[in-house]
């Protein structure tokens, strides 16, 4: 019975994939545990990187948009390089760059250098808090006049204005433009791969490098970033739904929730 | 009728010889890598230099074929190619039966054992045991990483797209060792002045069904007059001499290993 026993469905789909098929997408699934850690090590850099960048952006922001002296000098300075010169370059200057000096690989900060992980959280959190600062400064400056004006004349003392006034304001403006720096760094956190990192293109390329394959693992990790994208920009919509709900009319936003499509030229028109 | 079939003929001898000729002059291209020395390495004014572009150089002269080098980054070698960037790869790849599914190889033009390298005081014992939980660098797609993962499954491995940069992390501290070509080790990192305070770590290190039978050119499947073309210039120009003096610019020793 054992001899002649016909191919099983997943050995004719394997030995489809392998032969026929222009993709053999069975390798691709056969390490999908490789992919896995890889799609960990990509979210888990990226989420960390956004959070800390993120916070730190706020008050270089306030300090940018407010002309405090000295320390606007120092920031401008600080999101120039940054973003003025490519993640890449950045990557390699922390990794490669800092491990050359022996003063640094006998110093404290050593065990955290030494960590292709930490390098590259480092790398990202700098680059994504810089254009993160320019994005809130910009909206800092537009918040309208006459909101501050108000929350003068209500007697609200300067940090109170910026906690209830001035901030509230800034993000909700920004958020469209923040929703492309996360889509920017997701797709930027690719260079991780470079420093011996497996993220998910790091996994493309090992699954590529071990079977000497031309495209499945870029084309896995391809699909991979777009569904990560896909969640992204979903989330982007509900946030923007929600913090801009008090720029449509009142009736139409009730009727919208049942009736989807009906308020889309009001939509069209806040943005 | 015989006339006809004359005709033929001459058409098809003719047709024939037209295409051997345009073949002849079509360069040959050579893909090499151009970030593994002494074999293959970059000067600063971007020529390609190495034991690997001269033996690419000696064998296109021996076959009388004008050749062209494409640079390509070990990653992607094998895709491009089977995409037709070039005809051929002389870039120090191992014969081995992975590989073997996917392209044709020539015999080997040389053939050098692998070796770990680590500091000199490390201590540390070349053995599966010994280096469990120590992290090992090497270049990814490489018979290096087949033979880590087979031998060594409890010592981390990370991977580097090229032989360089390991030894750049092992000079700055982030790998316990490196594993790698034994020669392209001692002439591109011991021998210079980053190697200081390094050395082999251990014997030879071979596991036939990584390692393989050496070093050998790579042709696309199927394409066996190019495959026995270059076979046949290899022997040529190590029964000439050539490959000696080639051999003498880099190498104190004969890297061809034992003749078959």
């Amino acid at each position: 019975m054992a001899e002649e026993r016909a191919p099983s469905l997943l050995e004719s789909i394997t030995e489809f994939s392998e032969n026929a098929s222009p993709l053999d997408f069975m390798v691709i699934l056969e390490h999908w545990d490789l992919f896995a850690e890889g799609l960990w090590m990509t979210t888990n850099l990226v989420v960390l990187a956004l959070l800390i960048g993120g916070c730190l952006s706020i008050p270089l922001a306030v300090a940018r948009a407010n002309r405090t002296p000295i320390l606007n000098q120092i920031i401008w300075g600080y999101v120039y390089v940054f973003r003025g010169t490519p993640l890449l370059v950045q990557l390699y200057l922390i990794y490669y760059g800092l491990g050359q000096f022996e003063a640094v690989r006998d110093s404290i900060l050593w065990p955290v250098l030494r960590d292709p992980w930490w390098c590259a959280l480092i790398a990202f959190t700098l680059n994504t808090a810089a254009y993160t600062t320019e994005i809130f400064r910009g909206s800092i400056e537009a918040v309208p006049f006459g909101e501050v004006e108000a929350a003068k004349a209500c007697g609200m003392p300067r940090l109170k204005r910026l906690q209830r006034v001035i901030l509230p304001s800034a993000f909700r403006r920004s958020l469209p433009a923040y929703s492309n720096e996360v889509i920017f760094m997701l797709h930027g956190s690719v260079v991780a791969s470079t420093v011996t990192i497996v993220d998910i293109l790091g996994a493309g390329r090992e699954l590529n490098a071990k079977y000497y394959l031309a495209y499945e693992g870029f084309i896995a990790a391809a699909v991979l970033y777009m569904i990560l994208v896909y969640f992204i920009s979903r989330g982007f919509k509900f946030w923007e739904k929600k913090w801009f709900a008090h720029l449509r009319p009142r009736e139409d936003a009730e009727a919208e929730a049942k009736q989807p499509g009906a308020a889309a030229p009001q939509t069209a028109l806040v943005r | 009728m015989r006339l006809a079939k004359l005709t033929l003929a001459v058409a098809a001898a003719a047709l024939a010889m037209a295409i051997s000729l345009a073949q002849a002059a079509e360069p040959l291209r050579i893909g090499v890598e151009g970030a593994y020395p002494p074999f293959s390495w970059k000067e600063a004014d971007g020529t390609l230099k190495g034991f690997d572009i001269d033996i690419a150089m000696a064998l296109c002269n021996r076959m009388g074929r004008e050749c062209e080098l494409v640079e390509q980054d070990w990653d992607g070698i094998i895709p491009a190619l089977l995409a037709r960037k070039y005809d051929a790869i002389i870039a120090s790849m191992s014969i081995t039966e992975e590989r073997k599914k996917r392209v044709d190889f020539t015999k080997k033009y040389y053939n050098t054992p692998a070796r770990f390298v680590a500091a000199a005081d490390t201590g540390m014992e070349p053995t599966p045991e010994g280096m469990k939980g120590k992290t090992v660098g090497t270049q990814r797609g490489t018979i290096h990483q087949c033979y880590m993962e087979k031998v060594f499954p409890d010592t981390e491995l990370r991977l580097y797209a090229t032989q360089e940069e390991v030894f750049l992390d092992l000079n700055a501290g982030r790998i316990d060792a490196s594993i790698s070509d034994s020669i392209q080790a001692k002439e591109g990192f011991l021998a210079t002045e980053d190697g200081e305070g390094y050395d082999f770590l251990g014997g030879v290190q071979y596991l036939r069904e990584c390692h393989g039978d050496g070093a050998g050119i790579a042709v696309r499947k199927g394409e066996d007059e190019l495959r026995e073309a270059l076979t046949q210039a290899i022997q040529e120009i190590r029964a000439d001499g050539t490959y000696q003096q080639i051999n003498d610019r880099y190498f104190d020793f004969d890297v061809y290993g034992a003749t078959e």
